[in-house]
């Protein structure tokens, strides 16, 4: 814990020389959003990115939690990244998510039993997410800490915006609302016919496939 | 014959994949040549059969609420379910390593074809998702070990099947955003559509 602190204050005194938010840094958020987005274009944490997005409401909980879980392991890696001896680091990288994983999953359990029981199994699927791993690997282990907070929020954010545009028309498709609201009783059509397929593992695969599709058209960006 | 049953289920029906979304990564970033999703799936049918019921041995005689009985009355008391993701975590990577090295020393051949995949194979969502479907489930160390085993099964049956189809699609003219991933997520699609017509079948 006081190694932890004192690296902090180190930190902050050496940040003069950079701007809090200079023009790399404002990058580290923003490229993952759009230009390298982890699900997207770099072909990582699908696994977990699709299983929960049937409903809006369980999305958005999974979605603030690998956001967390992302921060704070990029973090504390970045922070311990010179004492890890490279051997072990897988080891050191896992113990480290697996604990912040068990935190979220407690606090849920504890505030939210609804959703923990929603989610489930996936809850702990994100210590396997290839985006805290892949971050962790390409990133934490030889970045400062600042930095690091940063690229984990992009990633982060990267991440949600993915899986709730997915969850968005599932749940639009598949069960006719959205964060539970029934948008088209409200806007007056009684009998909207809901897609089986969406609410089923199918409808996130060609969901997920399109808006793949039309992401990459926009950017550009061509898979060899 | 129940156990048959759950068999055929977790390779058909409740397939990892097309089911559950797991192991979607190394699913989509292995499955570009047939021989090697064959390495990739071969693996994984061998750490989860191996895992599985370790795990549930963990979690019967080391993390239940009131598990530790067997070491005497004053442990009855003891629940250590919030340990579970880094005890699964950490056996997970203790057998894979282990796994690693029995190979390399008893058959340096079958080393040489799966050796990069295994330590992939730590942090393959499915191995992790196979142990806390085990716990969610309540199976018995019998249900456990038929479980694993299938869905190891489920898994290399699915990814060799993509596999396949990929290999045939280098030759198809693909729209350039739809290249790569997103053809890949289609195509994943109608598998799926395809093995839910295995739903229902019981034995």
């Amino acid at each position: 814990m006081s190694t932890e602190t004192l690296e902090k204050s180190e930190v902050t005194a050496k940040l003069p020389t950079e701007e809090l938010f200079s023009k790399r840094r404002k990058r580290l958020i923003s490229d993952p959003l759009n230009e390298d987005n982890p699900i997207t274009i770099q072909v990582l944490g699908i696994c977990s990115a699709l299983a929960v997005t049937v409903k809006m409401e369980p999305t958005l909980i999974m979605s603030i939690a690998v956001v967390f879980v992302i921060v704070f392991s990029n973090l504390i890696i970045s922070v311990m990244r010179n004492v890890i001896p490279s051997r072990v680091r897988i080891i050191v990288q896992l113990a480290v998510v697996a604990t912040l994983v068990t935190l979220v999953s407690e606090v849920l359990k504890a505030y939210s039993y609804e959703m923990y029981k929603v989610l489930g199994a996936f809850v702990g699927l994100i210590i396997t997410n290839c985006i805290v791993m892949g971050r962790l690997e390409a990133f934490a282990m030889g970045n400062k800490p600042y930095d690091s907070i940063l690229d984990g929020l992009g990633s982060g954010f990267g991440y949600a915006w993915i899986i709730l545009a997915v969850a968005f028309f599932r749940e639009l498709l598949g069960s006719g609302s959205v964060f539970d609201f029934k948008i088209f009783e409200a806007v007056g059509i009684m009998n909207f016919p809901t897609n089986g397929l969406m609410v089923d593992s199918i409808g996130a695969f060609v969901i997920l496939g399109i808006i793949i599709w039309i992401q990459r058209t926009k950017t550009g960006y061509i898979e060899h | 014959m129940e156990l048959l049953s759950l068999g055929i289920k977790s390779i058909f029906i409740e397939n990892m994949v097309f089911a559950y979304f797991l192991g979607m990564c190394s699913f989509l970033a292995v499955s570009k040549k047939v021989s090697t999703a064959i390495g990739l799936g071969a693996a994984v049918v061998f750490v989860l059969s191996i895992t599985v019921p370790i795990n549930w041995l963990i979690q019967e005689y080391v993390l239940k609420e009131g598990a530790l009985t067997w070491m005497g009355a004053g442990f009855a008391e003891i629940n250590l379910e919030f340990l579970q993701f880094i005890m699964f975590i950490a056996i997970i990577a203790a057998m894979v390593q282990l796994v690693e090295m029995v190979v390399e020393k008893v058959s340096p051949a079958l080393y040489g074809s799966l050796g990069i995949f295994l330590p992939l194979i730590a942090v393959n969502c499915s191995i992790l998702g196979g142990s806390l479907f085990m716990v969610q489930r309540d199976y018995t160390v019998a249900e456990a070990s038929v479980f694993g085993f299938g869905s190891g099964v489920g898994f290399a049956l699915a990814i060799v099947a993509l596999a396949a189809i990929r290999e045939k699609l280098k030759y198809s003219n693909v729209p350039n955003g739809l290249k790569g991933l997103g053809i890949t997520m289609l195509i994943t699609g109608l598998m799926g559509i395809a093995f839910k017509s295995f739903i229902g079948i019981a034995i």
